[in-house]
């Protein structure tokens, strides 16, 4: 995982609510069996249409969306299935934090397992960022605070050992593989067994 | 000791290394059920740490979301271009590899416990309460009908528990829904949940593990329970619990995989403890009488977005979202569902795919006819289900009314096998998601009970279940 402290960047805007995992990654991608590469099918039935052609109006296929890698996102993005295809394909698309006031459980888990930064913030700041696509905003996951163009700082939550990891570009498996003794023990000592 | 939630209870008998404010907690997983669209990318990542499998005695595999619904009676017919494209059968020879080489044993073509993961992981007795269960699926809450906490999880969290067989986790918070109220006839455990859903929405649930509660899902068998746990992540919630009773344990009692003889006496003992205490409190309460609910449709393009069938669709009063949704369906607004012309009715999937759905239907259709213009497919969720059905003679009904009666699997829940939808095709389906495209680009789902899935297709337009029993 690539190791992110903060970033800046403008942001493009996707203002839908509900966004499911259905839209981000289509179940027909789902065929493959590798993680590379999955970028091509981001919103695929959002932005191209029947012959594979960009459909202009999409907020992704602005010529400068290509360089945001700042998503602001309607509430609860990302709800539905557990697809981790969805994250794989925003991170290779070149997004590297959503912001929404709302961000789906799953989803978000997923999110930080690959280093792509699911920011929660408040309605009031959430609806300002809506109503201003290509705002310069800087997302500092140290700080655990967004920073925007007037200078007003909105702190965002984030699980301190997910974070950890993201500063330090490291998988939280490592943390697991160092309790193998502990699993091993709590395995020996239940008072039933699976 | 303080009183404790049924979740608690179930939290507290998994924790490996308590959460601190720095680390989540390392929470151990008793079942992990594998299909072969979420693992590959983990079996990778093992492969590629030279890590094995640490117990694969703990691990469920099967195949069920990318398998045709057509007989594969060998691996070379995958080959076939009408029976299945390259990608999904490259998936599936994928998966066969992937167990054999990490020594578990895979449900696959042949056996009779091959079906949907939520299927088979209750059918063979797998699934017991008071486990801790996940797969690469959000469905995986379904499990939880039997007092297990199921959830779905990333294919590096599936790669985290093939690896550990264990989790970092954070407990989420809970909640109660007091379900209360006897169904009226024509209205099912499926009407209870979008009922819900459009209650509390589909963040309504979100950071929460929901248990049901009450009267009304005390009356309810184990395949409606579970019906009703199915579509808790469809209200965001991460799992969906119902404490075990008499029901659960007369449902259990002889599976395969169920505890035997002493063993089993020991654990219904043990068993009987999952409840909630009184006095436990829960960070959320939500109340829902049904004894005046009516059969549920979706009516966009989210499980949230349900009216009663005798009802209007809601008029979207200049919400974006919303106007974009019944667009998309191509629906009127302040109009009733009933009436709308189907092109396909679906019975299967996770939600609605069990003997009860399958009984229901059959009774619906016994000497009806599917009408000319609607297609109706029938999948029962694993091929255990198939042979009971036959054995009780429903599939002579669904062929005589006129229905395709196929081979189990995930089918035409999701659009990424062989069945899909055509663009702009109208399908009243016994699934679990209306979102766009689901069952196929252009697609659109109209989410419902089997009753009214059956009824519709009699109608070949949205019907009410009421009027065809």
């Amino acid at each position: 995982m690539e190791k992110i402290t903060q970033l800046t960047s403008k942001t493009v805007v996707l203002a839908i609510d509900d966004v499911d995992t259905d839209q981000i990654v289509p179940a027909r991608f789902l065929t493959t069996t590798q993680r590379e590469g999955i970028g091509i099918s981001l919103f695929a039935d959002w932005r191209f249409d029947k012959e594979g052609n960009e459909i202009s109006e999409f907020p992704l296929n602005a010529p400068d969306a290509k360089d945001c890698q700042i998503l602001v996102a309607g509430r609860n993005f990302g709800c539905g299935s557990s697809r981790e295809h969805a994250p794989w394909a925003i991170y290779d698309f070149g997004i590297r934090a959503v912001i929404s006031s709302e961000i789906a459980d799953i989803f978000r888990n997923n999110s930080l397992n690959n280093g792509l930064i699911p920011v929660i913030v408040d309605t009031e700041t959430h609806q300002w960022l809506l109503d201003n696509p290509r705002a310069e905003v800087t997302v500092d996951v140290d700080a655990t605070e967004i920073r925007l163009p007037d200078g007003k700082t909105v702190k965002f939550p984030i699980e301190p050992f997910a974070r950890h990891c993201i500063l330090e570009g490291i998988d939280q498996m490592g943390y697991l593989t160092q309790n193998l003794e502990n699993i091993e023990a709590f395995e020996a000592n239940r008072s039933w067994q699976p | 000791m303080s009183a404790k939630t049924l979740f608690d209870k179930v939290w507290d008998d998994h924790v490996v290394i308590p959460e601190s404010e720095d680390t989540p907690a390392v929470f151990y997983i008793d079942l992990h059920i594998v299909h072969e669209v979420t693992t590959p990318q983990a079996f990778n990542m093992l492969r590629e740490n030279n890590w094995p499998v640490r117990r694969p005695d703990l691990v469920l595999a099967t195949m069920d979301h990318s398998t045709p619904t057509v007989p594969v009676p060998n691996l070379d017919v995958l080959d076939d271009p009408a029976v299945s494209d390259p990608e999904p059968a490259g998936q599936i020879r994928q998966m066969i590899k992937n167990c054999d080489e990490f020594g578990i044993e895979l449900h696959g073509f042949g056996s009779e416990h091959r079906g949907i993961v939520h299927v088979i992981g209750p059918e063979i007795g797998a699934t017991q309460p008071g486990k801790t269960i996940v797969c690469g699926d959000s469905h995986s809450s379904t499990h939880g009908a039997f007092g297990a906490m199921g959830f779905g999880i990333g294919a590096t969290m599936v790669g985290h528990v093939l690896a550990t067989q264990c989790l970092l986790l954070r407990k989420p918070k809970s909640m109660a829904v007091n379900v209360t109220g006897t169904l009226k006839p024509g209205v099912s455990a499926k009407d209870i949940i979008l009922a819900l859903i459009g209650k509390i929405g589909v963040d309504g649930g979100t950071g929460h593990v929901i248990e049901y509660r009450g009267e009304t899902i005390r009356g309810l068998n184990m395949e409606e329970r579970m019906t009703i746990c199915n579509m808790s992540i469809e209200a965001g919630a991460r799992a969906g619990m119902v404490a075990p009773d008499d029901i659960t344990f007369d449902y259990m009692k002889g599976r395969e995989k169920a505890p035997q003889g002493a063993d089993w006496d020991a654990a219904v003992e043990r068993w009987k403890g999952l409840c909630t205490d009184d006095g436990a409190s829960f960070d959320k309460v939500v109340d829902l009488d049904v004894s005046e609910l009516e059969p549920q449709v979706t009516y966009g393009t989210n499980p949230a977005m349900v009216v009663p069938i005798s009802k209007p669709v809601p008029n979207p009063a200049g919400n974006a979202s919303h106007q974009k949704s019944i667009d998309y369906m191509q629906v009127a607004a302040d109009k009733p569902m009933t009436g709308t012309k189907v092109d396909v009715v679906f019975v299967g999937s996770c939600t609605n795919s069990r003997m009860t759905d399958l009984r229901s239907v059959a009774s619906m259709l016994d000497g009806k006819k599917v009408a000319d213009s609607v297609r109706m497919m029938i999948v029962p969720g694993s091929e255990t289900v198939k042979k009971q059905a036959e054995e009780e003679g429903l599939h002579e009904i669904y062929k005589a009314a006129g229905a395709e009666w196929r081979e189990a699997g995930c089918s035409m829940c999701l659009g990424m096998n062989s069945d899909k939808l055509g663009k702009g095709q109208l399908c009243v389906s016994t699934s679990n998601r209306n979102f766009e495209g689901r069952q196929g680009p252009g697609g659109r789902t109209v989410l419902a009970s089997p009753e009214t899935a059956a009824a519709s297709a009699i109608a070949g337009v949205i019907a009410d279940p009421r009027d065809y029993i």
